[in-house]
């Protein structure tokens, strides 16, 4: 194991210690109406996350479809937290200050002075940042020593089992890949796309991805179907820059998420929290926006990319 | 039998239209297409198990949580608000305009301001309905509507199009692992320096957007439409 790899293995252990107080705490709460599946699916997440790497790899596939087998049957809940009164919040953050923004700051300039300055990688360098924003949290707020996993177990039972999608995702986009889904999409494509108009495979691709989206109401699900299946065979495989594709391609399928109902956390759930006559107020708003901002995306990608 | 593979896709598409739960579905559609393909079981969880593996980073954002956490205990938010509350010569579009720069500035830090239950709805549809009301009386319903309407668009273009400049976004990991599951060697902070050009131009386009929206509203005031 090189140095990188182990201190990558480091990091993942204490996220796997997060998920493992996360299942925890909902052992700890006997109110908790599914007590047993909440904390079995945190301690196997966390399992995979540190022996995992260790073990045959069929082990953590049969994990996955535990997992999955306890959010299909909606067995996985949020436990009770300690959320702070807004009055305790309001009194703190007259005694710090605008001094309460610091850490937060660190957590992204850290990220990026170790990945830049530092030998150990730029997926270390996020961790890195994790630990110096932590000790700075701790110096500026005086918080006891319990805060980080009482408010971090908080924010991840917040963020729920969703928080593993991205991850998933990615390894949905290996198996169409071992599958060949790729190359079928990309047979498909082909048609459209006339050889060498690197322009029009742009388009397709930016556009693919926004329609994708707004049929499916999630730009991550859009990105592993869409850039396996035609980014990567039409633009980065005919010479773009990789980095471009990906950062430009996941944000051209926003564009879609500003445009579909589907998308309802965003754009539905807001309208009825603000008691609009229209429903789709939100999505009228935004539509002269995403139009625009699919057509800057081609463009950028464009002239970036190659 | 070609197209056959691409039940996945259709698994994925049906899913997420019908709200299944999205873990589930995504496993599920990833397992169909293996099995379609004619990959023996085992070697469907090997690959399911071994790119779980390697694509951990994508979680990588977790580390995170505690210290936003403590934050947000110490009034991470009570001084967002604060900040946006000081607009001078306020206008409709203005106080959107300026949340939408702090918002996208703070997606850009990695701070979950919580969007639109704890900005948009307390503090910055209010304000900008007041701002409306300051210049040209009691707004009609249509009106009242479109100001929400932008309201919780600000909040949306700014969440959106900045985030990924966070090294340690779910989106810019996801980006990372894609492409590095798929044989291209990128990293966290090239993907963070690359989303900042479209993340500058999401924050003009919105203001311009905000900017058309004051001319709207003070026109449509003028014809006398209350």
């Amino acid at each position: 194991m090189t140095r990188n790899v182990a201190i990558a293995e480091f990091f993942y252990c204490i996220i796997a210690l997060i998920f493992l107080l996360v299942g925890i705490k909902a052992l700890r709460d006997k109110s908790h109406p599914k007590r047993i599946s909440t904390t079995a699916f945190w301690f196997i997440l966390a399992f995979t996350f540190s022996v995992g790497p260790y073990l045959p790899h069929w082990i953590t596939g049969v994990c996955v479809l535990a997992i999955a087998a306890l959010t299909a049957a909606n067995r996985v809940v949020q436990s009770a937290s300690d959320v702070p009164e807004a009055e305790v919040t309001r009194k703190h953050a007259d005694t710090l200050g605008y001094k309460v923004f610091i850490p937060a700051l660190c957590l992204a300039i850290v990220a990026v002075l170790a990945a830049t300055f530092l030998p150990f990688g730029a997926n270390n360098a996020i961790g890195i940042s994790a630990a110096v924003a932590l000790i700075v949290a701790y110096l500026i707020t005086k918080a006891p020593a319990r805060s980080a996993v009482v408010d971090g177990t908080r924010l991840m039972d917040n963020v729920g089992p969703v928080g593993i999608l991205p991850q998933l995702l990615a390894a949905l986009g290996a198996l169409f890949t071992a599958a060949g889904v790729g190359t079928v999409i990309a047979k498909g494509v082909s048609a459209i796309i006339p050889d060498g108009s690197r322009l029009i495979a742009v388009a397709v691709y930016c556009i693919g991805m926004a329609l994708f989206t707004i049929i499916m109401g999630n730009g991550f699900a859009a990105f592993s179907v869409i850039t396996v299946g035609i980014g990567i065979p039409f633009l980065i495989m005919q010479g773009a820059n990789p980095v471009v594709v990906g950062a430009l391609g996941l944000t051209a399928g926003y564009c879609g998420t500003l445009l579909t109902p589907m998308a309802a956390n965003f754009n539905i759930m807001p309208a009825a929290l603000l008691e609009t006559k229209d429903k789709y107020v939100i999505i009228k708003s935004q539509a002269r926006v995403a139009f625009v901002m699919l057509l800057v995306h081609i463009i950028l990608m464009y002239i970036l990319a190659f | 039998m070609e197209l056959l593979k691409l039940i996945g896709v259709l698994i994925v598409i049906i899913g997420f239209v019908l709200k299944k739960d999205t873990i589930a579905t995504v496993v599920i559609a990833g397992v169909v297409t293996g099995l379609v393909a004619g990959m023996p079981f085992i070697d469907i969880l090997n690959t399911l198990g071994k790119s779980f593996i390697s694509q951990r980073t994508a979680t990588l954002f977790v580390l995170t949580l505690p210290v936003i956490g403590i934050c947000e205990r110490y009034g991470l938010k009570d001084k967002a608000v604060d900040l946006i509350k000081k607009t001078k010569r306020a206008t409709s579009g203005r106080i959107i305009s300026l949340y939408l720069a702090v918002r996208a500035l703070a997606a850009a830090f990695s701070l979950r301001l919580g969007g639109h239950p704890q900005f948009v709805r307390p503090l910055i549809n209010p304000m900008a309905q007041a701002a409306y009301i300051a210049k040209h009386g009691q707004a009609d319903e249509k009106t009242e509507d479109t100001i929400k309407g932008y309201s919780a668009a600000g909040e949306n273009f700014g969440n959106f199009f900045a985030q990924n400049c966070f090294m340690g976004a779910s989106g810019t990991l996801l980006i990372v692992s894609t492409l590095n599951e798929q044989g291209y060697p990128i990293n966290a902070l090239q993907i963070a320096m690359m989303s900042i050009p479209i993340a500058v131009i999401a924050v003009l386009v919105g203001i311009g957007h905000n900017y058309l929206l004051d001319r709207h509203l003070d026109q449509h005031a003028k014809k006398g439409g209350k």
